[in-house]
């Protein structure tokens, strides 16, 4: 099986996540090993993955957890006092 | 050449990359959930016969994502803040209906989604603030950018705030159900049967979106990423290598 471009493309994020067959993931690679193309979307497509896993994209506003926890208090008392 | 990784659970390394830290994982990573499910169970036996103080150190490692997906949804923080609060409230009120079918943090996830889905449909009765198409399957690009070469990013160009702030107005921009299968994923790393459960959908249609959502991500991330690259030296003569 000879696998083009667009057949890549459609397979990246599986090949990303490991989730591709053996005999498919061979064909990947070998087109990827001529691609230039493909090759760089490839690698651009698993850089963006990695770093938008990082928790510094997203950050947390500042003091969030503590007022979470405080207005949990007082529904918590509430509620028992309530009981 | 390998360009296979499984990002799953080590998603942090990249090859010949180095380890973002541990450090980061603060709250809300799917993975600080206790690994023994009957940990969770007991200490929900415990609360709901009384020591309802112990609620505090259960929703620890689902502060972070609950924010997410309301901030995901909403795209605004003290709107998503509150609905978190509001959320919380629910779970432990709640409580007694968790059945143990799934992970505890796969169904305060499911909560979350529908009270930001409510707010979102109230918002939606105001004019000035029209509803996003939340189940349009069919918009977006998803082929994407075609380059020759890539230059990697490595983890530490994340303490450029402009790039933070790039990611973050990418992802924000995406449409909804895409938005939210790459916070689910890739952002919380929840697993596809996971994201599935939350989302209600099959194991099949959170792939398909996550592969849609990466790939618009790639094309509308990659030009501007470039700006970040770490500079090539120059040679003599101006060639690059």
């Amino acid at each position: 099986m000879r696998i083009d471009c667009k057949h890549v493309w459609q397979h990246i994020t599986a090949y990303i996540d490991g989730d591709v067959e053996a005999t498919l993931r061979a064909e990947i690679d070998r087109h990827l090993e001529h691609c230039e193309i493909c090759s760089a979307v490839m690698d651009s497509t698993r850089n963006v993955v990695v770093l938008v896993a990082d928790d510094r994209v997203f950050e947390i506003p500042a003091g969030y957890s503590e007022r979470l926890h405080r207005r949990l208090d007082a529904v918590l008392t509430e509620e028992i006092s309530r009981d | 050449m390998e360009h296979g990784v499984s990002l799953r659970g080590r998603k942090r390394r990249l090859p010949g990359s180095h380890t973002l830290t541990d450090a980061s994982k603060s709250i809300g990573k799917t993975a600080s959930e206790p690994a023994e499910p009957n940990a969770t169970a007991r200490i929900i036996a415990r609360i709901l016969a009384g020591e309802a103080h112990l609620f505090h150190e259960l929703i620890r490692p689902v502060e972070r994502p609950v924010f997410l997906m309301l901030f995901m949804l909403l795209r605004d923080e003290a709107d998503a803040e509150d609905a978190a609060q509001e959320t919380f409230i629910k779970v432990y009120r709640n409580l007694h209906n968790f059945r143990g079918d799934s992970k505890f943090s796969t169904w305060v996830l499911s909560i979350t989604r529908n009270e930001g889905l409510g707010l979102l449909r109230k918002r939606a009765a105001h004019p000035e603030e029209p509803l996003e198409p939340v189940l349009d399957e069919s918009s977006g690009d998803f082929t994407p950018a075609l380059l020759t070469d890539w230059r990697e990013l490595p983890p530490e160009a994340l303490e450029r705030e402009q790039l933070r702030a790039c990611l973050c107005r990418a992802i924000l921009q995406l449409p909804p159900i895409y938005r939210e299968v790459v916070q689910l994923r890739d952002v919380d790393e929840f697993d596809v049967q996971e994201t599935a459960n939350i989302l209600g959908i099959s194991p099949g249609s959170v792939k398909v979106r996550l592969h849609r959502a990466r790939m618009m991500l790639q094309k509308e991330l990659v030009p501007q990423l470039r700006a970040f690259a770490p500079q090539s030296k120059r040679k003599w003569f101006g060639r690059r290598v």
